[in-house]
């Protein structure tokens, strides 16, 4: 059973309560990954309505592209040199396997690479949301999906329709969901019925939704949209249904006129203005937005005093992206969380990139030793059910959709296991791929905190940074005798300990007796099933 | 000079219940003998957290005289001394009337001066080395009871449990894991809670979380957490099976873990190695009562230790498992010779260990310490290396191999008899025919060159040099010999401090340390 959101009934309007760490840390680690020590101070150092719109702020597109960290390439592409723009006639499977594979790991580093700023988890927002899997379509150039991934980017944080359109003529998305062959003659229904049913309107809360009517009726007004065959976007008005195309009830009974020629094409803007004509697809849009950034239950109250008027908002921005999430973002209901918790369960994403940049892990400054580091992060993040661009259902990852668990359903017995393992070997030996180890610095951390030779606040700097749930005064007092004192009662031989390591700081014994402590201080908090909240 | 002892070896036992073993050797009881997965044994490590002061824990009577003058303020009255049977050298504190009787009962052996070379008297850096099993100035990421328990249990995590190890390898009482149970494919243990938490964890009770989104999602994973400890459903069954236990003083910290193990132990649990913590024994300060040096905090601790080990092994009876456990107790160090002005003692080196058990062969082994000329710096030196003790019981209480013991212990060590040969069907050499004066020097005081003279059976032999903080200064032998006999070596001191030196000599079982005194001209 699901608990009623103590939320504010003053939903929507802005906080104007206190702004302190642990309101910053909670802003943070909702909308980048992770909230790192120079971050928290950085973003205390704004106000609320600062921080929140210096991180809606878009970053620039990357200048990297993915290289090739895989060897032989068919078409000529030397080792880490990039593989886009070699042109896109010669495909094969092994060839498009081995480039997803390095688009994946540069995709990784993006998420590394987010700064301070929402954009890269947006990215993903809208990458779940027109979820793709690259691995079952290998017909698909990978090229193809490094230029969705552009796409996605590019209106990440704009308006919504512009975005919809784009994806909707995009090529991947067109021989993904077969808009390629879907012709006036043989119309394929398949996004005309996932535009509505996943991509804006949604299936309703009430039913009160389209008609497979509709998705036909959308399946013609796509026709003749397709990939030519140096695969790009092209419309063949040959192949478009030129007649009217009739509407239900749930559209106000809209006819969208059928065109002839090159004017068939415009037929798709008629059919989105219509779509998002509708309160259902702001709804929705906001429904989904709420999940991913505050909690994914979501029941009358939430839908009336937030759901409903956020939506509302949507419409008037002309479903404006970075205006609802801004109204979101700074709402009361936003920094209630801070009071009644950390309840959303990191995606195995949000647990392993989080980590990496909390802790600041040291990635090799050279591409063979990044591509390595990233491929680690990725792999480990498929091991732990969150692959990127390769998402199983066409839905999204099941933990944004199948409801009731919802976000729980990233952990289950041999995940969370696999979750502690992971977690433990980066605070321990260190994960490793063709001479790249990646491993926790974990004395480099406790540099960054404010008084590390202080064992009480070496702790809640420690736990302000790792942990959102509150652990007990006792808890704390056990972890500081057990794990930093070794069962001793007295700070100062910890204090010692690390001021002679900041004297000595390239002996061995010095260095190794804070260093042993510290991971195992850090593996414990890992361990810890608090350690999966954000 | 006062006439030594000399090391009491232990004849061997080549006789049980009037058989020879020979003639028992071909029934299925020995069969069994081979290696730890094939025993039934378990062994206990108490840890007394902070450094336990040694010197009046098992104190020196056959020198009492130094032993007074060097800690008059906190030295245990001779008249108070706990006397043991069979061996008027040494007594115990008066609050350990509980070790006093073990040792009365052939439950305990004590082990005179273990340590190792070069302690540099951080508590850390002693814990590190005692649980790992390194020498000071080596750094290993595995502890020496993960890497026997990894060795042992191959490719361990993988495929456990399974039918021959249904438990887990090793159990540490608390809720956080020590290091000695690492191994190279990570930890070996698992934490199970003691007292209330313990009766918690079997019973699946947990504090509820409060009633907020946060609070049922952590409730969530903490259900899930609790699903994926593969051994939950084990403990808890064997914590069911004991619904009657001895009893056990109240108040005692120890003594209420160690309830747990002989719980866990006697429900049938097949988990080789217990660790419970105690403490803490950092007596900087006010270690005895000012109106009566037998009180105090060192007395409180060293009561409640005794009264903990004393009332597990009368529980261990109890529950019929007693011929299965073996104890040890262990400190980072023992404390300086010499005592402060605030009634207490400095971080020292060398300490007694105590190893309690049906199986522990009863005897102190080792030399009082030389007390003469210590300055405050000085510390006991050190005459048995902890990791011989971890060898020996490798070797004689899980049967491990000669081989496979240096292999987990990552060299040899010296091999100790502390524990009855009935246990693995080990026999030893007997070293007594080597004498009573196994080591010497000439000239005692020296200036620039002495001589020494030791004695060997053969085989690897190791002269160490010490000074009195336990720095090892100088290596003059460290060598196989294909001959048994006595040499001689010459050392060039120039170079030294003028001071006390201790030489030891180490040959298989035997060892043996001399004061040295170093003259300027």
């Amino acid at each position: 059973m699901k608990q009623e959101f103590p939320g504010s009934p003053l939903g929507l309007d802005p906080y104007t309560g206190t702004w302190d760490t642990a309101h910053v840390v909670h802003l943070l680690k909702r909308t980048v990954f992770g909230a790192t020590v120079q971050d928290i101070s950085y973003f205390q150092g704004l106000t609320m309505s600062q921080a929140v719109d210096q991180l809606l702020q878009p970053t620039p597109a990357p200048v990297g592209k993915p290289l090739n960290n895989y060897g032989a390439d068919p078409t000529g592409v030397g080792s880490y040199q990039t593989w886009v723009g070699t042109g896109l006639l010669y495909q094969d499977d092994t060839m498009n396997t081995n480039r997803l594979r390095s688009l994946q790991a540069w995709w990784v580093g993006q998420l590394l690479g987010c700064g301070r700023s929402i954009h890269e988890k947006m990215t993903l927002f809208w990458h779940n949301h027109f979820a793709m899997d690259a691995l079952t379509t290998l017909s698909i150039p990978c090229e193809l999906w490094y230029n969705q991934y552009l796409t996605l980017r590019s209106n990440a944080l704009g308006s919504f329709p512009t975005l919809a359109k784009a994806i909707t003529i995009d090529p991947a998305m067109l021989i993904f969901l077969n808009g390629n062959t879907n012709t006036m003659t043989a119309p394929n229904e398949n996004y005309g019925r996932e535009l509505q049913e996943l991509y804006t309107v949604g299936l309703g809360l009430t039913g009160t939704t389209y008609s497979q009517d509709d998705v036909h009726n959308a399946a013609r007004v796509l026709t003749g949209h397709t990939v030519d065959v140096n695969f790009n976007y092209s419309f063949l008005a040959g192949n478009h249904d030129t007649t009217n195309k009739n509407f239900s009830a749930f559209y106000g009974n809209n006819i969208i006129t059928g065109y002839s020629g090159a004017p068939g094409a415009g037929e798709v803007d008629n059919l989105l203005a219509m779509i998002f004509s509708t309160d259902e697809s702001a709804k929705f849009i906001c429904r989904k937005l709420y999940g991913w950034f505050v909690y994914y239950d979501i029941d009358d109250t939430i839908e009336t005093n937030i759901i409903t008027p956020l939506a509302t908002v949507f419409r008037q921005s002309g479903y404006n992206i970075t205006t609802i999430l801004s109204t979101l973002l700074k709402s009361q209901h936003f920094f209630d969380l801070v009071n009644s918790g950390a309840c959303i369960i990191k995606s195995p994403l949000d647990l392993l990139i989080g980590l990496c940049r909390e802790y600041q892990l040291t990635l090799p400054a050279d591409a063979t030793g990044q591509y390595n580091a990233w491929s680690l992060l990725s792999q480990r993040s498929a091991t732990l059910q969150q692959e990127i661009m390769v998402i199983p259902l066409v839905a999204g990852w099941d933990a944004y959709r199948e409801a009731p668990q919802y976000h729980e359903l990233w952990i289950n017995s041999v995940t969370y296991s696999e979750r502690n393992f992971y977690t433990d070997l980066l605070v321990g030996t260190g994960d490793m791929m063709n001479g790249t180890t990646l491993r926790i610095d974990a004395v480099g951390f406790a540099s960054l905190l404010s008084a590390p030779q202080d064992p009480n606040q070496l702790i809640a700097d420690s736990l302000t940074v790792l942990l959102r749930p509150p652990l007990s005064a006792s808890s704390i007092t056990l972890i500081k005798q057990t794990i930093l004192l070794g069962g001793l009662t007295t700070d100062q031989y910890w204090t010692n300990a690390w001021l002679n390591y900041i004297a000595t700081p390239t002996d061995m014994t010095a260095f190794t007796t804070v260093d042993t402590r510290l991971r195992a201080l850090y593996k414990y908090l890992m361990d810890l099933p608090e350690y999966h909240l954000s | 000079m006062r006439r030594r002892d000399f090391i009491r070896t232990i004849a061997p036992i080549t006789f049980m219940g009037g058989f020879k073993i020979s003639a028992l050797s071909r029934l299925p009881f020995f069969d069994v003998l081979h290696g730890a997965t094939e025993n039934d044994h378990v062994l206990v490590l108490v840890q007394l957290v902070g450094g336990n002061d040694g010197l009046n824990t098992l104190i020196p009577l056959s020198n009492y005289s130094d032993y007074y003058s060097a800690r008059s303020n906190i030295a245990i009255p001779e008249s108070k001394v706990l006397k043991l049977s069979q061996d008027t050298l040494n007594g115990l504190h008066p609050a350990m009337t509980g070790l006093q009787s073990l040792y009365d009962n052939d439950q305990l052996a004590i082990l005179q001066a273990v340590g190792y070379p070069d302690p540099d008297g951080s508590h850390f850096r002693a814990m590190d080395v005692w649980l790992s099993g390194s020498d000071e100035d080596q750094y290993l990421d595995t502890g020496w009871t993960g890497r026997f328990l990894g060795q042992t249990y191959t490719n361990f995590p993988v495929g456990y449990p399974n039918a021959d190890m249904p438990d887990p390898l090793a159990i540490q009482i608390g809720s956080v894991i020590s290091p000695v149970f690492m191994a190279n494919s990570g930890t070996t243990a698992m934490a199970v809670p003691t007292d209330a938490d313990f009766y918690n964890l079997i019973n699946g009770i947990t504090e509820p979380e409060p009633d907020t989104p946060m609070g049922t999602e952590l409730t969530y994973l903490q259900s899930v957490a609790r699903q994926t400890n593969k051994y939950a459903s084990a403990i808890e069954a064997a914590a069911n099976k004991v619904t009657q236990q001895a009893p056990y003083p109240a108040n005692n910290d120890l003594a209420s873990q160690l309830k747990t193990v002989a719980r866990l132990v006697a429900g049938g649990l097949k988990t080789k190695v217990y660790m419970v913590s105690f403490g803490s024994f950092d007596t900087h300060g006010g270690q005895v009562n000012p109106g009566d040096v037998t009180t105090g905090t060192h007395a409180n601790l060293l009561q409640q230790t005794s009264d903990a080990i004393t009332a597990f092994m009368n529980d261990l009876k109890f529950l019929g498992v007693d011929d299965r456990v073996l104890g040890m107790t262990f400190s980072e160090f023992g404390r300086r010779i010499i005592s402060n002005g605030s009634m207490g003692t400095d971080h020292g080196a060398a300490q007694p260990v105590f190893i309690f058990g049906n199986s522990a062969q009863t005897g102190v082994l080792g030399q009082n310490p030389d007390l003469t000329g210590s300055n405050v710096e000085s510390n006991i030196p050190m005459q048995y290396d902890f990791r011989s003790v971890y060898s020996s019981i490798l070797r004689d209480w899980f049967c491990v191999s000669p081989d496979d013991v240096s292999t987990m212990l990552l060299k040899d060590y010296q091999y100790l008899p502390f524990i009855k040969n009935t246990a693995c069907n080990n026999n030893y050499t007997n070293l007594n025919n080597l004498g009573n004066s196994l080591i010497s020097n000439y000239p005692n005081p020296f200036t620039d060159t002495t001589t020494i003279t030791f004695k060997t059976n053969g085989g690897h032999t190791l002269v160490q040099l010490f000074d009195t903080a336990g720095r090892l200064v100088m290596l003059p032998v460290d060598q196989d010999y294909a001959q048994a006999g006595t040499y001689t070596v010459s050392v060039g001191t120039a170079s030294l401090a003028a001071g006390v030196y201790y030489a030891r000599l180490q040959n298989q079982s035997a060892q043996q340390v001399v004061t040295l005194l170093k003259m300027n001209h």
